[in-house]
């Protein structure tokens, strides 16, 4: 690790300003994917700017039709939480399966949604929900939000204060858990709405995605039938030693039957 | 008598007490005053030529102290490090065994291959200074796997080695196997590969160096599994300092499967370099740092042939082996595929003649060397794979098969074709214990639960024999073993009758302190807690080969047993004289010497204080004291073997396998603390199935690059993908080593492998499958069934 300046502000504006103002700082949530960074001397920022100071960031609000999730609030928080657990079940199942107790424990769901790793579980919950990603400037939909691997819509200075999730009338998700790291190899995070279903896959490509023609079949028929013949195209998959694009594409479709299961059970 | 905990029993292990409570004392943990810290630069590339290295920046870096190459190795004419075997060809040649410099000379040949020492105050200044080090080089294609090495054209990692073979070794009579052949009424082939292994011991290698002008005495803290061989290879052979000047000391060791039995180039370069720079030097590596450069294991590639008669017979086993040695000769390298392979491919069966070919390759990758088992589960996997592929094509059950074939119990010591004779085992009698243990009637009844649930269930058996307890001296001398492989033990009573064992094996979690107390505690009658082990210091145990291929109890304990016996046969001496008898009269049982037939008593502790107060003492023909020492040296090796049975299921929609049920019944001799030897049965067969379903080194072709370099692309076996394993024993008694004993530190590792795979192929087989690589991954078999001859469809 190499030497930086460290800071831990209480407000907001003041996290915003000294990352804005110190060039190369960057900022640390629950520091799960950062901190290793750092020690393997692949990343040295001048400054890291410590957002656990800030309270306001921490918590689960219910808002009735949605609920609100602080940047700074822990996997382990969420997984426990009696109001998630309630209303998005689907939403604790899926921050119960992030890494292990200790990173469930440390790691913040405003840090995952930042770094937008192509494996990590919580782009898949928040584009499948239809969140909307709420920042120190602006608010911003999950849709506009996820740009590709680790790309995102947040400007330079812009922190996640909290992400609003719409609740939905059934919601699933299902990992593949890669061997090694227990990312997911694929997860598929399925919402069903009155309005219609949303399907996002983590995992499988560079980045977050949706499947429109599982959520035309799904907003038709939400039972695992109706997708079992629906298969992606492997173009634009990844494919490394774990797994190549075609078992990945395969894997969509399975995990996307699984995660409309258990979103039913 | 005080509380004597014996043999048999199941104490809770001693070294716990500090290791459960952060109390232990590990290389990391030691702080001597001064002490600067060092970092190895290591090759970015598999293969490049070294044109130069400019230190200019680095050595104006903050805090540095020096910056040390291979020139400086060069200049100062230090040895290669050297390899521990030379094995030779069918005509006699000997390997090629080109020099391995502590620090890169020339050329560099594999991704991990030290280039640069850099020492500074702190260990972020010296990672800093390395940062600023200008290397130039001349990048080469590389060839990491064994069949492109030796295809014409293949890049040469060194001039005068033809194709990258070091040894085109053979064992066995070919001609014999040839007209066997020619008889048979089936042959049948196998093509495999023996997955490529890291160890990941949980502790990183680490070492710490300091140099004493006023004595002129080094002292070398090290990871090791076997300080003294250290010393002897890193002074005699590499740094050229006298043995009494050189101090070794491996303290607590967290883990080493192999992994640290030998001597790595980091000790000989941070010893040197302690001296030059005339201040203590600590290095310990990150978890990525023993990715490229802790020693590899197994990978293999592998044509096996089996000729069998009309009734399932076996009448000849040939098999071809390319073996991977990667970049550099390691310690043992040569010697785990050739003598620790080739001889164990008789495993429990009676065939007739045995022939085996073995190309050890040089390769662009981290040197490949012993990791649990070595040689023995590459062996055991060939052997039980082939076993069972030939059942099937022949239509015969694969226990019937192993049963019409299996040594008989009455048959022993049995000779094999290929050099060892088993002196005891059992196979049919841990094949029919398992059978029960694992419910196997009542399989398919499980498997047609599986079905229901859309699952493949399968049944795999691995009935396997292992030779271990290394190593009878001359036999491995006639092998190419350029040291003995004996053991030593040194048993100190003090005066108050306390005891303290020195033993030339090394702890690092298989739980001798006690085990070994155990048996002073039985055969002396003393307290269980009043006998300390001391190891792994070569200024405190008089000599010792270390703790590797399952030989600390089996040889150490040997020298443990004589030692003891000796100090008994002294006790008995000065118990005479005090009791004034004959000493053919005297009897030692229980911690008491008596005059048998009478009540004349003297215990354990009145003859340790007679011995070290000899007021009243045969001092004309009795020396004072009463310490004792013995060196064993077995006279053929120990193989315990058994019947490991696993069962699988497999998820027919995502590949993935699930190992269900483990069953493992075992000989491994007399059981000294049964609660120990389940807990290494635990670890070997977990380490086994994660060669078989989980584990793999991966290397890209061409650029040398390791793929699979963290945890984070490497997978270790974890709690959640064993299920509770039924570990039994069913022993036979060792004929030769003093308690009976016959070692059980790799059984696990070495009969597991070929269970779990035969059973996922079980599984898979009414699908038109008959193999399966390791590991086997979901996505391998994913693809396997996209590829399978019949529909994928449950039963």
């Amino acid at each position: 690790m190499k030497p930086f300046a460290y800071h831990q502000p209480d407000q907001i504006p003041d996290a915003a300003k000294l990352l804005t103002s110190i060039e190369d700082s960057k900022l640390v949530a629950g520091g799960m994917t950062l901190i290793p960074t750092l020690k393997q001397r692949l990343a040295s920022p001048v400054a890291l700017v410590d957002l656990s100071k800030l309270g306001s960031l921490k918590g689960i609000t219910d808002d009735g039709a949605t609920i609100t999730i602080g940047a700074m609030t822990p996997h382990a928080v969420v997984a426990a939480s009696e109001l998630v657990q309630t209303k998005i079940p689907g939403l604790a199942a899926l921050a119960s399966m992030i890494g292990d107790p200790a990173v469930r424990s440390r790691g913040t769901i405003g840090g995952s949604v930042a770094n937008n790793d192509p494996a990590a579980d919580y782009p898949a919950g928040v584009l499948g929900l239809g969140a909307i990603i709420v920042t120190s400037t602006r608010e911003i939909a999950a849709d506009k939000f996820f740009l590709g691997l680790f790309e995102t819509a947040l400007e330079p200075g812009e922190i996640i204060t909290a992400i609003r999730f719409p609740v939905p009338l059934k919601a699933g998700y299902s990992k593949f858990k890669a061997p090694a790291s227990r990312y997911a190899l694929v997860g598929v995070f399925v919402a069903k709405f009155a309005d219609g279903v949303r399907v996002a896959v983590t995992g499988a490509g560079p980045g977050v995605f949706r499947v429109p023609p599982m959520e035309v079949a799904l907003s038709e028929n939400f039972d695992p039938s109706a997708i079992a013949a629906i298969k992606i195209d492997n173009d634009g998959l990844t494919s490394d030693i774990h797994a190549e694009a075609d078992y990945r594409a395969h894997l969509v479709t399975v995990m996307a039957k699984r995660a409309v299961d258990a979103a039913l059970s | 008598m005080g509380n004597v905990i014996g043999i048999g029993a199941s104490p809770k292990r001693k070294e716990d007490q500090r290791f459960l409570t952060g109390r232990g004392n590990y290389v990391s943990d030691i702080k001597r005053p001064g002490m600067t810290a060092g970092v190895f630069v290591r090759s970015p590339h598999g293969h490049a030529i070294l044109r130069g290295i400019d230190k200019a920046a680095a050595l104006a870096s903050p805090g540095i102290i020096a910056v040390l190459t291979g020139e400086d190795v060069a200049a100062d004419k230090l040895g290669s490090l050297p390899c521990g075997w030379g094995i030779s060809d069918a005509k006699g040649v000997p390997m090629k065994e080109p020099p391995f410099p502590m620090l890169a000379q020339g050329k560099v040949r594999f991704v991990g291959d030290m280039v640069a020492f850099v020492i500074a105050e702190t260990p972020e200044q010296a990672d800093a200074a390395a940062e600023l080090l200008t290397i130039d080089y001349e990048v080469l294609p590389s060839v990491v796997g064994v069949l492109e090495a030796v295809r014409p054209g293949a890049p040469q990692l060194f001039d005068d080695v033809p194709n990258n073979i070091c040894c085109d070794w053979e064992l066995g009579d070919k001609a014999a196997v040839e007209t066997a052949f020619r008889k048979a009424a089936h042959v049948a082939k196998l093509s495999l590969v023996n997955n490529r292994l890291i160890g990941n011991p949980m502790e990183p290698r680490a070492a710490i160096a300091e140099y004493e002008p006023g004595t002129d005495r080094f002292t070398l803290w090290t990871t090791s599994q076997f300080p003294h061989v250290v010393r002897f290879l890193m002074g005699a052979l590499v740094l050229n300092i006298p043995q009494h000047k050189l101090r070794v000391v491996a303290p607590d060791v967290g883990g080493g499967f192999g992994v640290k039995q030998f001597h790595y180039g980091e000790e000989a370069v941070i010893t040197w370099a302690a001296k030059r720079v005339k201040r203590p030097i600590k290095w310990v590596a990150s978890r990525s740092e023993g990715y490229v450069s802790d020693r590899h294991g197994r990978d293999h590639v592998t044509e096996a042939e089996l000729a069998l008669d009309e009734h399932g017979k076996f009448l000849a086993f040939r098999v071809n082996t390319l073996a991977n040695m990667g970049g550099y000769l390691s310690t043992f390298g040569p010697n785990i595929p050739t003598n620790l392979y080739g001889p164990l491919l008789g495993g429990v069966y009676t065939t007739p003649a045995i022939y085996c070919n073995v190309k050890v390759v040089f390769t662009n990758t981290v040197p490949v060397d012993a990791y649990r088992g070595a040689g023995r589960p590459e062996a055991t996997f060939v052997l039980e794979r082939i076993v069972d592929v030939a059942a099937s094509e022949m239509g015969i059950d694969r226990v019937e098969i192993r049963r019409r074939n299996m040594i008989p119990k009455e048959a022993y010591p049995y000779q094999t074709p290929v050099l060892v004779q088993y002196d005891s085992g059992d196979p049919m009698g841990c094949l029919d214990g398992a059978l029960v243990a694992a419910d196997v009637k009542g399989f398919g009844i499980r498997k047609a639960a599986s079905a229901s649930k859309g699952k493949f269930r399968g049944l795999g058996y691995s009935t396997y024999v292992e030779a271990c307890g290394l190593a009878p001296s001359r036999f491995a001398g006639r092998l190419g073993a350029r040291g003995g492989l004996y053991e030593s033990a040194t048993v100190r009573v003090h005066p108050t009758g306390q005891v303290t064992v020195m033993i030339g094996t090394h702890n690092h979690g298989q739980g001798h302190e006690t085990t070994f107390a155990q048996i002073v505690s039985e055969k002396l009658g003393v307290s269980f807690e009043n006998v300390d082990i001391v190891f792994g210091d070569t200024d405190r145990v008089q000599f010792g080969m270390g703790t590797y291929g399952s030989r600390s109890l089996v040889v150490g304990g040997a020298a443990l047993s004589k030692a003891t016996d000796k100090v008994i046969a002294k006790g008995k001496k000065i118990a005479a004289h005090l009791l004034e008898a004959a000493e053919v009269d005297i009897q030692f049982e229980a911690g008491n010497f008596s005059v048998a037939g009478t009540d004349r008593i003297k215990s354990f502790e009145d003859i340790a204080g007679a011995a070290y107060v000899p007021h009243n003492y045969p001092l004309e023909v009795l020396e004072p004291g009463l310490e004792e020492q013995a060196y064993y040296d077995p006279v053929n090796f120990t193989y315990p073997g058994g019947c490991h049975i696993a069962e699988v299921e497999v998820d027919p929609e995502t590949g993935t396998v699930t190992l269900v049920n483990y069953t493992a019944v075992d000989d491994v001799g007399t059981v000294i603390n049964p609660m120990i030897v389940e807990g290494q049965l635990h670890g070997g067969i977990v380490q086994g199935v994660g060669q078989a379903l989980f584990e793999n080194a991966v290397y890209d072709e061409g650029s040398g690059q390791l793929l699979s370099g963290s945890l984070m692309d490497y997978c270790m076996p974890r709690a959640d993908h064993m299920p509770m394993m039924k570990i039994s024993t069913h022993s036979t008694l060792c004929t030769h080593t003093p308690m009976g004993v016959k070692g059980c530190g790799e059984v696990g590792t070495i009969g597991s492998p070929a269970a779990v795979i035969n059973a996922v192929v079980d599984a898979l087989s009414h699908l038109g499958v008959t193999h399966v690589d390791m590991p086997a991954t979901p996505n391998r078999i994913w693809r396997l069934l996209q590829n399978a001859s019949l529909p994928v469809a449950a039963e």
